[in-house]
């Protein structure tokens, strides 16, 4: 793997100096930081931060609003993996492009978008419905769906389009029905893919700010509306303590993400 | 060469990229419809929303609202700095893709997961992070704190693994032995890169500084912090934030209507690019 | 248990993969779909099967009309090309497959699988995972999983392509003695006129969607219904302005009746065979003789000789 045509011993290391200043600069030094500023006010401090009622409340509305969106993805992601990837149909270079765009529209956007139609009194729909969803739980997992929405089908479509389909047609004529099919042959063969998705989804739920700051509301207390990065914000804002050790949960929860997903990497190195 | 084709149209290319593809069956075709059912509610719905209520006052609505001096002095702000973001990830980027792919050192694969990690960080605590560092008492004495610099910094941060995770998959694809064959007949390691390597590599740096490009047009959290909210550093996003708060959604719909139409362009140009490429062989 | 097609028409867009197709396969044969890639045979044997849906006619599959029943009703053995083995299953659960669909009881499914893992040769590879067995272990395997359901009719699609040649020619042998301990009717698909020469009982050559012709194996070669079959079936060359085969071609060192004078351009040795390039008038024949014919005649290049073809 070292040895290249490009380059003698000396432009080796000089390029990778380079490489290492310029990640340290903009990662691992912030990251030290932060992580000694977390630690440097003792253990007990950052046990009160996360252990606090607004914290433990935050921490339960992320994670209900995560579930409810990775478990949306998830059907939805396998499904369309699998029109995209064993169907021929008109339209299906549209729906994969749609399917990707929130990836790119950003957050703010998202939440303005969700408002116009689903607000209440103004919105498209919002002013014909009974129920609440824009500054309430369902607006939430809604903007959190949108922008997590092409993660799961990004890992799945390739691992689906490399497979093939000659599986499922040797199940098909050995007698396995449709049912049978997706459960004896295609989830066993996306599975480490769906893991990932799984992680993958849920870390960038858990992290969702904008989209979620335009449809909460912000609310504290009781009807709390405010996710963890929301009361990082505010509290950052406020200059109340607790700011980097609840950033540290988060940090912490991205760190064991990546760590989980980057067996995927090594593999496809080996291979 | 022209390419008169629109951009996302349904190609009679389908039916030949899915060899195996079959025809929708009443199972399928219910899922399809389900998924554009719900693709429609969350996603296209809402964004057209966005563009309808930019143009509820016709053109010169949008025009006017668009033009207003905060909005413009946002955008400049955001599309400048997102350009020379990409260039520098396009360098940057394919520096350390060469690095992981053809380099190796004791800690590679801890290198590996850090490129990952601000994109994957959550964007407020990425925010918070570079504030830490780069902001009011800064501990390295370098203070960007509502600075344009500062939001150029951030849209760095964020954009970094888009080059090198575009390039790294190429890179190590790469024949070894055109670079071989070409230093046999003289060329130095500089002509090999530029002649050889580079041309190969384009495609893949120009897609990932073009995504780069898409996201960092985009980013609020990260920017939020370090920009200070005042208007001389704020982004279209921070822009679009405020108007909402002032209950102004035209003039929020504006603005979000020009970022969606940059980051649709960005995504249908770099399609293209990648149809060429793939033609080309 | 027989097959027949009547009138099976399919198309691609605007390409006609089969057009208007009847096909019957008599119970027990070993027949060959053979034919240039691209001509629709596999097609053909995709809708037989029922993983493909012609656009019209019908399927019989041991005179039951099958044209509507789905593929996992039909219950066909169908091997494919690239194996479509189990990745995530052992060997034994593979082949386990369909019985385990089927609900068989445990016990039974045991001897059944053990009973054709012997078969295949592949008793002691049963635990193992498709990816620790060579290509032609697991075209084997993939053999035994179709036949363990006992299948009314067996089809194979292009089984051996995806394998090296000597291995391939150890399949082929051993499918043609698997199938004379088996008898199940069978149906394979392939490009390779020797593949289908040696293994089949019966050949069907099918071209641009059509049947040009059906046949034993030695009625094809010797008395080919047209031109493409001869070409596709053997070497071939042009005499006179007409298609001959070259092992076909007498040459004498003087006049005969009937016979073309010609000249000797190049003689080329490929091991026992020689091949005689020659010139006559517009044409340039070659002929193919045993190394004593060669020297007997005592040939050589710029020699003028007499060809005529065999009767």
């Amino acid at each position: 793997m070292a040895s290249t045509a490009v380059g003698s011993r000396r432009s080796r290391y000089g390029l990778r100096a380079v490489g290492l200043v310029y990640v340290g600069a903009i990662v691992l030094i912030p990251l030290y930081v932060i992580t000694y500023r977390t630690v440097a006010d003792g253990w007990s401090t950052f046990w009160a931060a996360i252990s606090s009622d607004e914290a433990v409340t935050a921490f339960r509305l992320t994670g209900e609003v995560a579930v409810a969106a990775v478990v949306i993805n998830t059907v939805f992601g396998v499904g369309v993996a699998l029109l995209l990837s064993r169907y021929s149909f008109r339209g299906r270079r549209v729906l994969s492009a749609l399917a990707d765009l929130p990836i790119s529209v950003s957050p703010i956007v998202v939440g303005l978008a969700l408002v116009l139609v689903y607000g209440p009194a103004t919105g498209w729909f919002g002013k014909h419905l009974s129920f609440q969803i824009i500054y309430a739980l369902p607006g939430m997992v809604l903007a959190t769906a949108f922008v997590s929405l092409p993660l799961m089908l990004r890992e799945l479509v390739p691992v689906l389009e490399e497979a093939g389909d000659d599986m499922e047609q040797a199940a098909r004529v050995l007698g396995a029905s449709a049912r049978q099919r997706f459960v004896r042959i295609t989830l066993p063969t996306i599975r480490p893919a769906l893991m990932y998705g799984l992680v993958l989804t849920f870390a960038r739920s858990i992290g969702e700010f904008g989209a979620i700051r335009v449809v909460s509301g912000n609310i504290q207390g009781s009807g709390q509306t405010q996710t963890t990065t929301l009361l990082i914000e505010d509290k950052y804002q406020n200059f109340e303590p607790g700011t980097y050790q609840l950033a540290m949960v988060l940090v912490l929860a991205t760190i064991l993400a990546i760590v989980l997903t980057s067996f995927r990497r090594s593999k496809e190195d080996v291979s | 060469m022209t390419l008169a084709a629109p951009p996302l149209a349904v190609s009679t290319a389908d039916r030949a990229e899915s060899p195996s593809g079959a025809r929708l069956g009443r199972v399928s075709g219910l899922g399809l419809g389900t998924a554009v059912i719900w693709l429609s509610l969350l996603v296209l719905i809402p964004l057209a929303a966005v563009v309808a209520k930019a143009f509820g006052g016709g053109w010169s609505g949008f025009w006017h609202a668009v033009t207003r001096h905060q909005a413009v002095q946002a955008l400049e702000l955001t599309v400048g700095s997102s350009l020379i973001v990409s260039l520098i990830n396009a360098v940057m980027g394919t520096l350390l893709a060469w690095v992981l792919v053809r380099d190796s050192f004791p800690g590679k694969r801890l290198v590996e997961m850090v490129i990952d990690l601000p994109f994957a960080l959550p964007t407020i605590v990425a925010g918070l992070v570079l504030l830490a560092v780069y902001g009011n008492g800064s501990p390295i004495h370098l203070d960007l704190y509502a600075t344009q610099r500062g939001v150029a910094f951030a849209l760095l941060f964020v954009t970094l693994p888009f080059v090198v995770r575009a390039v790294q998959p190429v890179l190590m694809a790469l024949d070894t032995e055109a670079e071989l064959a070409a230093a046999c007949l003289g060329a130095g390691p500089v002509t090999v890169f530029r002649r050889i390597v580079l041309p190969l590599l384009l495609p893949a740096i120009v897609s990932g500084a073009g995504l780069g490009f898409a996201r960092a047009m985009g980013e609020y959290g990260t920017v939020l912090l370090l920009s200070g909210g005042l208007a001389k550093a704020q982004v279209s996003s921070q822009y679009v934030y405020g108007q909402i708060q002032n209950y102004d959604y035209v003039g929020a719909a504006a603005t979000a209507t020009v970022l969606l139409f940059i980051s649709l362009a960005v995504l249908v140009g770099l399609d293209l690019l990648q149809r060429r490429a793939a033609r080309r062989g | 248990m027989s097959i027949e097609t009547r009138g099976i028409v399919k198309r691609f867009g605007n390409f006609v993969a089969l057009d208007n197709v009847d096909l019957t396969v008599e119970s027990g044969r070993l027949t060959a779909l053979l034919g240039p890639s691209g001509g629709g045979k596999s097609t053909l044997l995709r809708i037989i099967g029922g993983l493909e849906t012609a656009d019209e006619g019908s399927v019989r599959i041991a005179g039951v009309e099958s044209t509507s029943i789905p593929a996992q009703k039909r219950n066909v053995g169908f091997v494919f090309q690239h194996y479509a083995a189990f990745k995530h299953l052992s060997v034994y659960r593979n082949v386990a497959f369909g019985l385990e669909i089927r609900k068989r009881p445990k016990a039974e499914i045991k001897a059944r699988v053990d009973e054709l893992l012997e078969l295949v040769h592949l008793e002691q590879f049963a635990d193992r995972l498709p990816a620790q067995l060579s290509g032609g272990q697991r075209q084997r395997m993939a053999l035994a999983r179709a036949l363990a359901v006992e299948p009314s009719v067996l089809l194979l699609d292009e089984p051996f392509g995806a394998l090296d040649a000597k291995v391939r020619r150890e399949l082929r042998d051993w499918l043609r003695r698997l199938h004379d301990d088996v008898h199940v009717t069978t149906v394979f698909v392939t490009h390779d006129q020797e593949e289908a020469l040696e293994v089949s009982d019966e050949i069907v050559v099918i071209n641009h969607g059509k049947i040009e012709q059906v046949g034993t194996p030695s009625d094809l070669y010797d008395k080919p219904a047209n031109d493409f079959v001869m070409e596709f079936l053997g070497p071939v060359t042009t005499l006179g302005g007409r298609l001959v085969r070259p092992h076909d071609l007498e040459i004498f060192p003087h006049h005969v009746d009937n016979g073309i004078e010609a000249e000797v351009l190049r003689l080329q040795r490929i091991g026992f065979e020689v091949r005689v390039e020659l010139r006559a008038g517009a044409d340039e024949p070659w002929a193919q003789l045993t190394r004593g014919q060669a020297e007997a005649l005592e040939l050589a290049a710029g020699s003028r000789v007499w060809v005529r073809p065999l009767d």
